[in-house]
């Protein structure tokens, strides 16, 4: 008996620290990777879907991904608002993806918000764009499209 | 307790696992710092912006302190964990010549007003803005912090969360120079 506790509580610990090297709790499928997505931003399909940052404005003013839309941080009330306005006429299987890359996946606030108030409004098919540690560092350094001003 | 050498296995396994995954993790999101002691230190870009009050910072104003210039924003988790810190430091050693200086990346100057007080921070703030991030080779990810010598010239750069332990003992260097 005081085996089976001893190992539920290591696999216990095992499971923290495996759930603390994983991202948010934004399930896979909800995921979108960077290269994922530079290949369905250069493709020409017809499915092409709309970008939003939920994160800060002085960083999406130095460097956003061409063709997003700036609709505030999602982790405050404005910027939630803002972003339900935004998607207020758009069809619910509009393909939307989210991104913020203010702070490494595990500690951003505003990318689960915002895709828990799209899902919530019945938005089936939202993803969040998968950012490790930045923007800067996991978009711009690496390349993919980007684009500065307001 | 007596265990089976089985399970004394399956222990030592699980133990491991754990190990190497939580030292992947750390590494994984680890800071990112950068020391310009070996090569030539670049002049901080000097601003002029408005801080919480409406008063102007200009930052070439405080020739002669050790600063410290802290990007941040009031919902970033990272940053919020660093703040009681900062303060602490501004308390400890403001006497000997380390000025705290806060640029926030929040949209608005209210929540920050709201954070300054909850916080009860100690030193000024100004709001940031994309000129200035640019200046100071993109600022695409939040906390990063500049160490400033007095002689107004970037000494290193800590990207993400860092130890308290790791600015206290560069501050405390910069402090011992005149």
């Amino acid at each position: 008996m005081r085996t089976s506790i001893l190992l539920l509580l290591l696999l216990a610990s095992f499971t923290a620290v495996m759930a603390s090297a994983q991202a948010t709790s934004i399930p896979a499928a909800s995921q979108i990777m960077p290269e994922d997505l530079v290949k369905r931003l250069k493709s020409s399909s017809p499915e092409a879907p709309l970008l939003f940052q939920v994160g800060s404005h002085v960083l999406y003013a130095q460097a956003h991904i061409p063709g997003s839309e700036y609709l505030g941080a999602a982790s405050t009330p404005a910027g939630l608002d803002q972003l339900r306005k935004r998607v207020a006429s758009l069809p619910k299987k509009q393909f939307i993806v989210l991104y913020c890359g203010c702070c490494p996946w595990t500690r951003c606030p505003n990318e689960k918000p915002a895709l828990d108030a799209l899902q919530s409004l019945g938005f089936t098919n939202v993803k969040v764009l998968y950012i490790a540690d930045n923007f800067g560092t996991d978009w711009v350094n690496k390349g993919y499209p980007t684009a500065k001003g307001e | 307790m007596r265990l089976r050498p089985q399970i004394k296995w399956v222990i030592v396994l699980v133990f491991a696992i754990a190990v190497v995954a939580g030292f992947y993790a750390l590494r994984r999101h680890a800071p990112q710092s950068g020391s310009a002691s070996a090569k030539a230190k670049a002049l901080a870009p000097d601003f002029t912006l408005p801080q919480l009050d409406g008063k102007q910072l200009t930052l070439s104003s405080y020739r002669g302190k050790v600063v410290l210039l802290d990007f941040w924003a009031t919902w970033c988790f990272p940053c919020r964990e660093e703040t009681p810190h900062f303060v602490e430091m501004q308390q400890k050693y403001g006497d000997r010549g380390l000025q705290m200086i806060g640029v926030s990346m929040d949209d608005s100057p209210d929540p920050v007003r709201t954070f300054y007080q909850q916080f009860r921070m100690n030193y000024p703030v100004v709001m940031g803005t994309a000129a200035t991030g640019e200046a100071y080779g993109g600022v695409l990810g939040l906390p990063i912090a500049f160490l400033i010598d007095r002689d107004g010239r970037i000494v290193s750069r800590h990207m993400g969360a860092t130890d308290a332990a790791v600015f206290e003992n560069e501050v405390q260097k910069l402090l011992a120079t005149q």
